[in-house]
Formats: C-alpha cells, sequence, structure tokens
C-alpha cells in the first residue's frame, strides 16, 4: 500500500476555531493549504450521502474573507474583479472572478455586499493572502479601506435538504433591532432567497446568515466570529441530531464535483481563461470602464485553447486529476486532453470527471478514452451538472 | 475476532498470516482508515505469479488511490471476490472478510512484528 497519509503536524500548521471540536468527534485531518482540517469524521460517502438527503455540516474556516469599506468600495471591485459587483444590492452574493492582466483566473470568489459601501470577498484559503494582496494593490486609487478579516471570521456551512429546517429549529439566532426575537429570524430565512444573506445574531453576537454553499444542495453558510463557532456548530448539531452529519472535504470534494462546480488549482488556474472554464458568463464585459484582464478576455483564448467538459463512464474505475485524456484506444491515438478532477461518483454510483479538451472534442456524446493507470477507460462527453437536484 | 500479534506487516500496510505454504494478504485497519471508503478493489487473478516488491493490485477509494505490493513471492491461489464485489469490506473488517489474496508462498521475507507495525504507524 502507498497512501501516504502524512501524520506528522508541522509547527506551522493552522487550526480551525473549531478544531477541538473535531478531534472529539474522531475526525481524520488532511493537510489544506497550510490548514488542519477534517478530511472524514466516519465515511466520506456516509456524509456524501447525508448532504444528499439530510443534511451536513462544514468547517470552512480556512477560507478567506477580505473586506472592503468605503464610499468607492464597488468601484474598487468593479475595477478588481471581473463581475460588476456595483449592480448587485445590499444582501445580495455573487459568484466572480479575480483575473491576472493576462485574463488568467487568481481565484474564484463569492464576494458579499453587506451594506451600501461594505463588502465581503471569501477567497479560497491557498490564495486567501494572495486575493487580499492584489485587492489592496487594484483598490489603491480607490477611497476604500481593504482589509484581510480571515483570522476573525469562521465559517460554518450547513447543506441538504434539511438544513433550513435544522437552522429554523435552533434556539439563539436572532436579528439585531427591535424585537431581536427567532421570530425575526424565521422571517427572515423564510424570505432568504439564495445567493442572498441578511445580518443576524447567535447568542446576541453578529453572523452573517447566507443561503449560499458549495455541494448541489439548498443550504446555508455561516460567518462568525472564530469564538462564536464552536457553541453555533454543537447547537445545529444537537438540534439537527442525526439530520446534521459532520463533514470533511473529501465529501465537500465530491459534492462539488457532482455539482459541475470548480475547483481553484483543479478547474481553474493562472493558465485557464474563463470562457475555457464555461464561466465566461461571470466576466462583465458590457460593464463600464477597464478591469485588470479585460484586454486579454477581449482577446479571447486561442482557437485551440482547451474546454473544459464533464465527463461520465461506466463501470468503477475512475479517472482522477492528471489522467490523459485520448480520442482512441490504440497506441495511434492521439491525446486530446487532460482529467482534471474525477471521482467514482456517490450519487450517480458511477465515474464522473472533469477534463480539459481540445475544442473540437467537446460536443456531448463524443466518445473519448481515458487512461487510467495504463488502461484505456472509455468516457463521453456529458453535459453540467452531473447532477441536479429536484427543486 | 482475529489476533493482531499472530500477523505479519508490512512498510506497505498490508498484513500477511501464513498457514503451511498459504499465505492470507489484506491491507491493515490504519491503511484502510487512510484511504477513506474503498470503492474498488482490483486484485491478480487465481494462478498468477507474484513477485515481492511488485505493484499486482490497486485499491481505490472516492479520494484516493493505493497500489497494493506483494509482500511476498508465490503464486495467488484465491483472489477474494467478495471484497471486488463489496469493497467496502476492506473499511468494515479489514483483518477478516476483507482480506485480499490467498497465495502459495515460494518465499517469505522477513515481515514486521505487531509492535514493529505500530511502531511505524505511531497509532
Amino acid at each position: 500500500m502507498t497512501n501516504d497519509p502524512g501524520t506528522t503536524i508541522p509547527a506551522d500548521e493552522r487550526r480551525s476555531p473549531l478544531d477541538a471540536v473535531h478531534r472529539a468527534a474522531g475526525a481524520s485531518f488532511t493537510d489544506f493549504a497550510g490548514w488542519q482540517m477534517p478530511v472524514r469524521y466516519s465515511s466520506d460517502l456516509a456524509e456524501h450521502h447525508a448532504v444528499r438527503t439530510t443534511s451536513g455540516i462544514f468547517d470552512l474556516s480556512h477560507m478567506g474573507e477580505i473586506v472592503l469599506v468605503g464610499p468607492e468600495a464597488a468601484a474598487a471591485l468593479d475595477h478588481a474583479l471581473a463581475g460588476k459587483l456595483s449592480a448587485i444590492e445590499v444582501g445580495q452574493a455573487k459568484y466572480s472572478l479575480l483575473l491576472a492582466d493576462d485574463g488568467g483566473i487568481i481565484d474564484d470568489l463569492v464576494v458579499y455586499r453587506t451594506g451600501d459601501d461594505r463588502y465581503m470577498v471569501v477567497a479560497n484559503a491557498s490564495n486567501a493572502a494572495v486575493v487580499a494582496d492584489e485587492l489592496r494593490t487594484r483598490a489603491a486609487g480607490f477611497d476604500t479601506l481593504v482589509s484581510d478579516e480571515s483570522d476573525d471570521i469562521a465559517l460554518v456551512a450547513l447543506q441538504g435538504p434539511d438544513a433550513r429546517a435544522v437552522l429554523l429549529e435552533t434556539p439563539g439566532f436572532g436579528v439585531d433591532g427591535p424585537g431581536n426575537d427567532q421570530d425575526d429570524f424565521d422571517a427572515q430565512i423564510a424570505a432568504l432567497k439564495y445567493y442572498r444573506a441578511f445580518p443576524a445574531t447567535f447568542e446576541g453576537q453578529p453572523v452573517l446568515v447566507a443561503r449560499t454553499g458549495y455541494t448541489g444542495e439548498d443550504g446555508f453558510e455561516l460567518y462568525v466570529a472564530p469564538e462564536l463557532a464552536s457553541r453555533l456548530w454543537a447547537a445545529l448539531t444537537e438540534t439537527g441530531g442525526p439530520r446534521v452529519v459532520p463533514c470533511g472535504l473529501a465529501s465537500r470534494d465530491t459534492l462539488r464535483l457532482e455539482a459541475g462546480m470548480p475547483l481553484y488549482g483543479h478547474e481553474l488556474s493562472r493558465d485557464i481563461l474563463p470562457v475555457q472554464a464555461g464561466l465566461g458568463r461571470v466576466v462583465a464585459l458590457s460593464k463600464e470602464g477597464d478591469f485588470v484582464g479585460r484586454a486579454a478576455i477581449e482577446r479571447g483564448p486561442a482557437d485551440d485553447a482547451p474546454v473544459l467538459v464533464g465527463l461520465a463512464a461506466e463501470g468503477r474505475r475512475a479517472a482522477r486529476a492528471d489522467y490523459e485524456v485520448f480520442d482512441g484506444e490504440g497506441a495511434d491515438a492521439a491525446r486530446v486532453g487532460i482529467v482534471t478532477s474525477g471521482a467514482l461518483s456517490p450519487t450517480l454510483g458511477h465515474p464522473v470527471a472533469m477534463a480539459y479538451v481540445s475544442p473540437g472534442l467537446a460536443e456531448h456524446g463524443t466518445s473519448l478514452f481515458v487512461d487510467v493507470r495504463g488502461t484505456r477507460i472509455p468516457a463521453t462527453v456529458v453535459a453540467l451538472p452531473f447532477y441536479k437536484r429536484a427543486s | 475476532m482475529t489476533d493482531l500479534n499472530a500477523l505479519q506487516y508490512t512498510e506497505e500496510h498490508e498484513w500477511v498470516v501464513v498457514d503451511g505454504d498459504v499465505a492470507t494478504i489484506g491491507i491493515t485497519d490504519y491503511a484502510a482508515e487512510k484511504l477513506g471508503d474503498v470503492v474498488y478493489v482490483d486484485l491478480p487473478a487465481a494462478g498468477s505469479t507474484i513477485t515481492e516488491g511488485n505493484v499486482v493490485g490497486e485499491i481505490e477509494s472516492t479520494k484516493s488511490v493505493g497500489e497494493l505490493f506483494a509482500p511476498l513471492s508465490g503464486e495467488v491461489a484465491e483472489a477474494n471476490q467478495a471484497v471486488v464485489d463489496a469493497p467496502e469490506l476492506v473499511n468494515s473488517d479489514p483483518f477478516g472478510e476483507g482480506w485480499l489474496l490467498k497465495v502459495t508462498v515460494t518465499s517469505l521475507p522477513k515481515l514486521l512484528t505487531r509492535d514493529e507495525y505500530v511502531a511505524l504507524t505511531g497509532e
């Protein structure tokens, strides 16, 4: 067996504010962007299925939160990011991209407008420092302050069909203002649309409640002070009982893969233009003024630049990141692409993968082959996402 | 309940128990736990020859792929079809029903004792 688990924890490893909770729950840990985070608690398949059928709770405190405050915060983000963030309302969230001058993707982000002159940018853990630096640089000419608040914000996600019910049943939530009771909170949750957020309280402390996620299910992401994270986690898990299963990063990865959601470092990188990843719609070319990467995006990628596709296969042997894609089975077949993520889909029961392939082979139904450690496995180009919840 | 002290181990996280000239081979609970949920097992067919140190099979979880190294040399007498059909046995009972191969041994190297293996994994 070779599957180096890396059991020793370097001294510079970062720990989540929920670390003690995870250890008490018997989690296995993995290094993720310098953080020791739960990879699974018991079974990643059980955790995956829980999110699809009841709900799962995730610690995402490793993610970065960069806050912009000031009268020109919106203008600064319009310049810094690919999307038109000035166009979103207070309480709205938007998926966006931080592009390099050459149009390559530095990170993918979720941006929350939390006030007329206030935004919170949520970055991948591995890119948080880079995103904060870039935003500071790009906002330099604007009347706005950029602060990296990653160390002061923990993130707990509750995802799955039962997430809403559990959130409503959990005691301790309120909404700031007159009354500040659970009824106000319940009313806000009832009215909360997808990709919206509102400021609430838990045990009297601020919590940003967002209807966002990365699993393909309905669910919520709760941004709180690190000191509050353990009590919030305990309240949700105790209220939910068997309906709330603690989930690690392994299940998070298979969930997002089934949902066709890109992962930075796999589907997205500095060498990929948004349109190649199917994210052309995220770039607001119609917005006024220049933004970083605009000229390169307008030029577009080379005609033969690979594009992201979904691949589905039969059997149980999954294609995995970095496996090569061929247009045939024989020795004379041409290498036409590379897999970026792949797994045996727990929900669908067959292997699925995302891959970059030559643009001429991206049509749905195209038959390709993935080299799975020396064996060519047939795979068919299919539409993304692989899994879509019944709404 | 398997007496874990009666088994021999490898640095590649396999266990071996020898009865006469037939060795039964599996992977340890430590390896199974580190892999995560096993969803696919590829084993050499009965009758094939395996050579110590060579890769002879694969154990895939949702998360990763582990290679199975031959801990000894010999001829495969039986591959565990139950594990091929239900790979989760590797997680649920790694020292019992989750065994992988029975091999008629031609050459058995010196393997690790339980104490030596536990010292290796630090658990």
